[in-house]
């Protein structure tokens, strides 16, 4: 179990003291994928190095299973850090090293002796999946590659917890859901506690259980996935998880008169399509001008901005019919919002 | 016909010839074995030196007092500014110490390897600052101690950079056994000088310098193509 507590961090800058981090207070259980999502400068990676005391806090005290990492000796410290390894988003290979080499680094560092380290490394080159690129160069390989040579480097002193530093923001999307998938088979398989710092929601979203919101700093929000995805409290939350709802819409139809907003609150629509239902039951043919949704665990969170043809009735009858839906308010709409501010 | 030109009429440059064959020999041999040995010394105190530049800056692995970075600087920079030629007669009595005498071969690598230690040790720094800041984060969270961070990481990573910049010490100090040979020292630089200066014998000191040049592209290659086979960051 990881707990920060009152963990504060600043920085002496040419331009006077700079706050980090602000009186954080969180816990990571084991076995947990915690994610730990912000902005650019929000302090994720101040955070992350806090965790492995790469950074001294200003202020506060990270415990590893109840011990304050701040009080251990240099020697101590250098065992905490076998237990509590680190991916980075440059991978961070040694590039005049082959991928056995790499992998083998942190066990020479532990002074394991070389036959059982070397069996131990050919066993986690299978389990990233390159069992024949032991002698290749991190040159030769690909993104995604090196972060798998990456990962079996980090596991290969049997960690408690692996902390991932943006390890998936220089991927492609493809690559991305492969380096996440294979963080969590590790994760199922070994029990290791994993810390996601990432400004991608999607990547809290694939593999997270519970997250944290960053923003200047401070923890704005925390708790489970889920709770927290289907009802964000924190204006910077909201952003995060419907970015288009803070950014305005993108899309200006060229049309006056009035609209529909539809907000979708955990709304169970994918087993009654709303739109296509009002269309059968009332006749209305309603034309989704924008939306931005998202599902999690089989339920709806976003919005939808939907024209109805025809007149005042038209209107009144679909307010009606898509008003009677569970977890989705009605918002009717005189002027395209976004297209005042684009003008 | 001025002096110039007379110095290479057929019966000079025949003489040219015969100083070719009976002195290059010797002096091509005492240019290298000087050149080598007084970069090998120079790398000795240099590369250390280099390291400690590094990793005892403010912003280094491990920070060393500002003050006595401030004066390794200083003294780097003072021996980097002082003309060569007159560096080799300030450590004259430094070199009767070590050496017995100031004169001869052997001798002139004293005044060398005070010359070009400075100078490497700013290119073993060039080299370390290279590296990606990210690598040695990534060392000290595995846990590494400042000494293997030096050992497994920035020195084995810096390798090509090194050898690059060690063949630039060569070709440099090669230049300079030159100047220690026309003051006091063996060598082509004796030779060129003797014949070239002393006795307006330019047909030699022309040889000398073909000689010179083309030893400068044998380090030079060597050491290109040595630096371009240890860099594994090319995809082959």
């Amino acid at each position: 179990m990881i707990e920060l507590r009152n963990l504060s961090k600043s920085f002496t800058t040419a331009d006077g003291p700079v706050e980090a981090l602000r009186r954080i207070n969180l816990t990571v259980n084991d076995g947990d994928i915690y994610g730990i999502i912000g902005m650019s400068g929000a302090g994720k990676s101040t955070l992350v190095r806090c965790i492995n005391m790469l950074e001294r806090p200003t202020e506060g005290s990270v415990l590893l299973d109840g011990r304050d990492l701040g009080m251990l000796s240099k020697k101590e410290m250098q065992e905490v850090r076998r237990q509590v390894t680190m991916i980075f988003q440059s991978f961070n290979l040694l590039m005049q090293r082959t991928c056995l080499q790499n992998i083998l680094f942190p066990l020479k560092l532990a002074h394991v002796p070389h036959a059982e380290a070397e069996a131990r490394a050919r066993q986690l080159l299978e389990t990233v999946g390159l069992p024949d690129k032991a002698n290749a160069y991190p040159a030769q390989l690909s993104g995604g590659q090196q972060q798998r040579i990456a990962i079996a480097r980090a596991l290969a002193t049997n960690p408690r917890v692996l902390l991932c530093d943006e390890a998936t923001s220089a991927l492609d999307p493809k690559t991305t859901h492969a380096i996440l998938q294979l963080i969590r088979q590790i994760n199922r398989d070994t029990g290791i506690t994993v810390i996601v710092i990432t400004h991608q929601m999607s990547v809290v979203q694939e593999i997270c259980n519970r997250v944290a919101i960053l923003e200047n700093g401070a923890v704005v929000e925390e708790g489970d996935v889920s709770q927290v995805f289907s009802h964000p409290k924190a204006a910077a939350t909201r952003a995060l998880v419907f970015p288009e709802m803070s950014d305005g819409e993108s899309l200006i139809p060229d049309r006056q008169g009035q609209f529909i907003r539809l907000i979708f609150d955990g709304a169970e629509t994918t087993q009654h399509p709303l739109i296509a239902s009002m269309a059968i039951d009332c006749g209305i043919a309603a034309s989704i001008l924008n939306a931005s949704t998202r599902t999690v665990g089989g339920r709806v969170y976003g919005y939808m901005l939907l024209d109805i043809p025809g007149g005042p009735d038209e209107m009144a009858t679909a307010v009606k019919y898509l008003s009677g839906t569970p977890d989705v308010t009605v918002q009717v709409e005189v002027e395209y919002p976004a297209k005042e501010a684009e003008k | 016909m001025n002096q110039f030109a007379k110095a290479f009429t057929p019966d000079k440059l025949e003489e040219a010839w015969h100083v070719f064959l009976t002195e290059f020999p010797m002096g091509l041999w005492e240019t290298v074995y000087v050149t080598l040995l007084a970069t090998l010394f120079a790398i000795v105190l240099g590369l250390p030196l280099g390291i400690l530049l590094v990793t005892g800056d403010e912003k280094g692995i491990r920070p060393m007092p500002k003050l006595l970075m401030k004066v390794i600087n200083v003294l780097i920079n003072f021996l980097r500014s002082v003309p060569f030629l007159i560096l080799i007669v300030m450590v004259i009595p430094l070199t009767r110490a070590i050496i017995g005498t100031s004169i001869g071969s052997v001798a002139s690598i004293v005044p060398l390897v005070v010359a070009a230690f400075p100078f490497v040790a700013r290119l073993v720094e060039s080299s370390l600052r290279e590296l990606d800041p990210n690598i040695i984060e990534m060392a000290q969270s595995m846990g590494a101690s400042t000494w293997e961070i030096v050992f497994r990481v920035m020195l084995p990573e810096s390798v090509p950079s090194l050898v690059t910049n060690f063949t630039l010490a060569i070709t440099t100090i090669l230049g300079y056994t030159a100047m220690s040979g026309a003051m006091g020292g063996g060598g082509l630089g004796k030779i060129a000088i003797n014949y070239g200066y002393s006795r307006y014998k330019y047909a030699v000191l022309y040889l000398a310098v073909i000689v010179l040049v083309l030893l400068v592209q044998v380090f030079q290659s060597i050491g290109t193509r040595l630096a371009a086979k240890l860099d594994k960051r090319i995809k082959k």
